[in-house]
């Protein structure tokens, strides 16, 4: 480890502020660029689905598991479950498979 | 001055911020919990997660960054990978901006500014008339501490619990994003489409030659701006609205 870990929370606590509160100081009208606009709504959704997948293959001791936890989740989001819920239908459906694919 | 609640005092208006943060809060606390699970996979502490937490109030951003600092990458990965996580709250602060009253003090729109997320932002918007402050810090001060709190008990109990259990928790983050990105992928065709392709990209980087030597956190910037800015060039929004709310902001349980 090369890297000093406070120093690294210090850089994403200041630039978390900085993303949050910037707005809220210097921006007293609506942004008008489509382009812009366009690309903010996008990156959410875009950013999560790049961490999601394949990462929670890796997450589990079995990568098995993890992506049948994937489909789960997607599953039941898609049929309308909140947050919680498919949280922990994903924890539930890991658990479930690793004792058997991992005795 | 409160247009719209004249006779509320700034107590009272604390006081209904605190109730409307219990839900809240104990949402965080669960959440909070598979957090710490990944910053211990990271190497914190339970007092670094703790911190982390309490200074950041961002479940995806900070997972991000315990990425980060898992593959133990530069300050500048770091600081652009924090950007790119939390792009969302900048859209949010755009949308709260417009809501201030002009008699508000810069001061509120600083404290205001330390925990944009998408339930606080969600409570906050949701309140008719200019934005109450101290509505929103009574929230504040139910959830922030759930949140750092239940981080701290991650890393914690992380060290103690079976390697099964850890496991099937560490996937409850990756729940609470496909349930941000599903239903909004239900009501947008290009959206649903867009995730498919972060999928079938995300996995190709981490399996090619070339690319997949590039750390993951440089790998999820790359892609997103590309794809991103690919979907707003071929597919801008039409909503004129511009009050950057999504269908993340609807359910809660994650900053």
């Amino acid at each position: 480890m090369t890297h000093n870990i406070y120093l690294y929370l210090a850089v994403m606590a200041g630039v978390t502020y900085a993303i949050r509160v910037l707005p809220l100081t210097l921006l007293r009208r609506q942004i008008r660029n489509r382009f812009l606009r366009s690309f903010l709504y996008y990156v959410p959704y875009i950013t999560l689905a790049v961490m999601t997948f394949p990462a929670i293959m890796d997450a589990t001791q079995s990568p098995a598991a993890g992506a049948a936890a994937l489909l789960i989740g997607i599953l039941a989001a898609w049929l309308g479950a909140g947050l919680f819920p498919v949280a922990v239908l994903c924890c539930a459906t890991v658990f479930l498979l690793e004792l058997f694919l991992i005795p | 001055m409160n247009t719209c609640n004249p006779f509320l005092s700034n107590k009272r208006m604390l006081a209904d911020g605190m109730r409307d943060g219990i839900p809240i809060g104990l949402g965080y606390l669960a959440v909070a919990f598979s957090l710490g699970v990944a910053a211990r996979k990271a190497g914190l502490t339970a007092f670094q997660g703790f911190l982390a937490s309490l200074l950041n109030n961002a479940s995806a951003g900070e997972y991000a960054g315990f990425t980060v600092i898992a593959a133990d990458a530069g300050y500048l990965e770091m600081a652009l990978m924090t950007l790119i996580a939390n792009a969302r709250y900048l859209l949010m602060s755009c949308a709260l901006s417009q809501r201030f009253s002009p008699e508000t003090p810069l001061r509120h729109r600083l404290f205001l500014g330390f925990d944009v997320t998408d339930e606080l932002f969600g409570i906050t918007i949701a309140r008719p008339g200019p934005i109450q402050p101290w509505y929103t810090y009574g929230a504040i001060l139910i959830a922030i501490p759930c949140w750092s709190c239940g981080t701290a008990l991650g890393v914690t109990a992380g060290n103690v619990l079976p390697a099964r259990a850890v496991s099937a928790l560490s996937v409850a983050l990756y729940g609470m994003f496909l349930a941000i990105i599903i239903p909004a992928a239900r009501g947008s065709r290009v959206v649903a489409v867009f995730v498919l392709l972060s999928f079938s990209a995300s996995f190709a980087a981490a399996k090619l030659p070339l690319i997949s030597r590039l750390s993951q956190g440089t790998r999820t910037i790359l892609l997103t701006v590309t794809l991103s800015a690919l979907a707003a060039a071929f597919f801008p929004v039409s909503d004129t609205s511009g009050n950057g709310e999504t269908p993340s902001d609807k359910k809660g349980g994650r900053p």
